[in-house]
């Protein structure tokens, strides 16, 4: 796949009037993608399928806070006025439950099954937001590069057709600007798309990142956007970036937690954390699985699974012997020491992108960038300790 | 080779409401498979036919009232080689462990015309009380594929693939959008053991943890945003004090939300 380097705004764009998007879907489904977008499920705005714009959610806003998600009305009939759901591309990228291989056998002997054809399902994804790019990249370095390469990740993801979404309305958890990947999507995309609706009218102003993005683009009604439209879409993106419901202060985070492997905030936050592991469920950066094997009951048949699997559970860090993380204190500090520290380490970046989603689904609110602000709080309070700790004890 | 003889399985049944044997009887598509794999040696609920013990794998489900049974469970642990007790009554001591917060004889006086009649221990306990247990499958009632999964296992000699975790990882790995989150809906689903498959949730409501605490229950947590979500005591007492009150976490959490 070819993509343009930087992460300036293309030095051409396009208009597209909102009256044309559905040609956008027609041209997709017409080359014959499994066509993914925004959609109303459940009390939440979540990636599903979508035929026309009919199964957008069309006016509508959300509001997130940590533990919290409701659907809001905008002030506009806009398609795209809301930042990320529970979703992200890692749902169908990295499907939550999949199937290694199948084998039979009998009596001593042991045959694996000839892998089923691979089903080509071909997604385009439309609305996909900047911390997603960057979280889809950071997978990309997991499943695609080293010695072991994912081949149903390479083939869901060579095939994967990316229309992003620059954001205008960030959410009360977002926090992009902060880790350095948002609002403005980084060039991964095939389409790029920000939308405008005021006086001037309902209308797209289109980058195009790839190829294939000029060929889709090529059966859309579309033209040249003019220096005020553009100038539109940047000042759409000024505004989100102002508008961020969060922020962290990275600075020397790595080293932060390194040396704060035994602050007492741990257990602070362990009084609150359930273990239930949402947070890294909703991650589009968490990676981890666990494999189960199993046997029918005539025990002539096996299959091996895989599904995710956290580091929030008990068997996760199991050895022999038994669990290396039993308390909640050290499994939520693991979490986050990885995410925002040995990521860096591992990955040379860090593993947070700041989509605030772990803030947002924590089902009692626990929240990355408060935990962060509070151990650089605690270490402080600490350091004017010593002396009345000795106070406390004569 | 001559065929190895098909272990045997018995079924047995202590206080309890057959929910959970009619799981095995509900397998129907399996039910072939499961009588081609075992030998059903006891099983009222299915046969009148009896084998001969010892047996090789037993479920039991039920939770131990009476003296009679306190004994009785005794026999059936001699006569299995593997125990495996089945549902929130054989592994929690179920609904009925309610009369653990009460005064049995008390409302027996109430219940019966002739409480006289009435033989009963004051508690309901879980089998695991009286006798050594090897695996206990939870669940109000189990979980079929569960139990197909647990017999499998024991049959093959191997690990059961039963998880521990809540059941939130359910909810998202099916893609079910928190009812917690997006309606402030109070759900024990984070503390609660997975292995319905987030059944409530995905039809919009709170999970009522009829699988019982999952492996780290943080109850105290969950309770305090129970409340911060507009329960009063009497609605968080009543969430613990459900299927599992006989359950140490749940027990302890429902004793503080205990009125006045
Ligand atoms: S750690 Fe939280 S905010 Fe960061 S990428 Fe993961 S879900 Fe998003
Ligand atoms: S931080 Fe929140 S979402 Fe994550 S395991 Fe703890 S309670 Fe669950
Ligand atoms: S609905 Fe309940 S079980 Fe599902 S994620 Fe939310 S809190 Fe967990």
């Amino acid at each position: 796949m070819e993509h343009r380097a930087g992460i300036e705004w293309s030095a051409q764009t396009s208009y597209v009037a909102r009256a044309d998007f559905n040609a956008l879907i027609d041209a997709l489904l017409n080359h014959g993608y499994i066509v993914v977008g925004p959609t109303i499920r459940d009390g939440a705005i979540v990636f599903g399928e979508v035929q026309s714009d009919r199964d957008f959610p069309v006016g509508a806003t959300d509001v997130q806070d940590g533990g919290k998600y409701r659907i809001g009305e905008h002030t506009a009939p806009t398609l795209f006025s809301f930042a990320a759901s529970p979703h992200s591309l890692k749902t169908y990228l990295y499907p939550s439950r999949s199937l290694l291989y199948s084998a039979h056998g009998s009596s001593g002997n042991f045959a694996v099954d000839a892998p089923a054809p691979q089903t080509p399902a071909r997604y385009a994804f439309i609305g996909v937001r900047s911390c997603d790019l960057h979280a889809m990249n950071l997978q990309d370095k997991v499943f695609l590069e080293g010695a072991y390469v994912d081949p149903g990740y390479k083939h869901r993801r060579e095939n994967a057709f990316l229309i992003a979404v620059n954001c205008g309305k960030p959410a009360g958890t977002c926090f992009c600007v902060s880790m350095g990947t948002g609002p403005k999507a980084p060039p991964l995309f095939d389409l790029a798309l920000t939308e405008i609706c005021d006086d001037s009218g309902h209308y797209f102003v289109v980058e195009c990142g790839s190829a294939q993005g000029s060929a889709i683009l090529a059966c859309v009604p579309h033209r040249p956007a003019e220096a005020t439209e553009l100038h539109a879409a940047q000042e759409v993106v000024r505004g989100a970036e102002r508008a961020m419901g969060r922020k962290l202060d990275t600075t020397d985070i790595k080293e932060l937690l390194y040396r704060n492997a035994e602050s007492p905030r741990w257990e602070k936050v362990a009084d609150r954390c359930l273990s239930c592991a949402n947070c890294t469920m909703v991650c589009p950066t968490c990676f981890c699985s666990t494999v189960e094997d199993t046997t029918d009951l005539t025990g002539a048949h096996a299959e091996r699974w895989r599904v995710w699997d956290s580091c929030f559970t008990i068997d996760f860090s199991h050895i022999h012997g038994g669990s290396v993380r039993k308390s909640g204190s050290s499994r939520y500090r693991h979490w986050i020491t990885h995410k925002l520290a040995s990521w860096q380490d591992q990955f040379g970046a860090s593993g947070c992108v700041g989509c605030g989603r772990c803030v947002t689904w924590c089902p009692v609110g626990i929240d990355i960038t408060e935990e962060i602000a509070i151990l650089r709080q605690t270490e402080t309070d600490h350091e004017t300790l010593p002396e009345e700790q000795g106070n406390a004890r004569d | 080779m001559a065929p190895a003889p098909k272990p045997k399985l018995a079924v047995w049944k202590f206080a309890s409401c057959d929910g959970c044997q009619l799981s095995l009887l509900d397998c129907e598509d399996e039910l072939l498979a499961v009588a081609d794999a075992v030998e059903i040696a006891y099983f009222p609920e299915a046969t009148r036919a009896v084998v001969k013990g010892p047996d090789d794998l037993s479920l039991v489900e039920g939770s131990i009232t009476t003296q009679h049974d306190a004994a009785r469970i005794h026999q059936v642990r001699k006569s299995s080689k593997r125990l495996v007790t089945i549902g929130a009554c054989a592994t929690a001591g179920g609904i009925q462990a309610l009369r653990n917060f009460a005064d049995v004889s008390e409302y027996t006086k109430y219940v019966y015309a002739n409480p006289s009649y009435i033989s009963t221990l004051a508690t309901s306990t879980p089998i695991s009380r009286h006798v050594y247990v090897d695996f206990e499958l939870q669940g109000c009632p189990i979980n079929k594929t569960q139990l197909l999964e647990v017999i499998s296992a024991f049959v093959h000699g191997r690990k059961p693939n039963i998880a521990s975790h809540s059941v939130c990882i359910e909810c998202k790995r099916s893609g079910t959008p928190c009812v917690m989150v997006t309606q402030g809906t109070p759900c024990m689903g984070p503390i609660t053991h997975a292995g319905c498959g987030s059944i409530c949730p995905s039809y919009g409501r709170g999970c009522y943890s009829c699988f019982g605490p999952m492996e780290t229950p943080n109850t105290a947590s969950l309770a305090k945003w129970f409340e911060k979500l507009g329960d009063d005591r009497a609605a968080v007492l009543r969430k613990f004090r459900t299927f599992y009150s006989g359950k140490e976490a749940y027990r302890k959490e429902s004793g503080r939300h205990e009125p006045g």
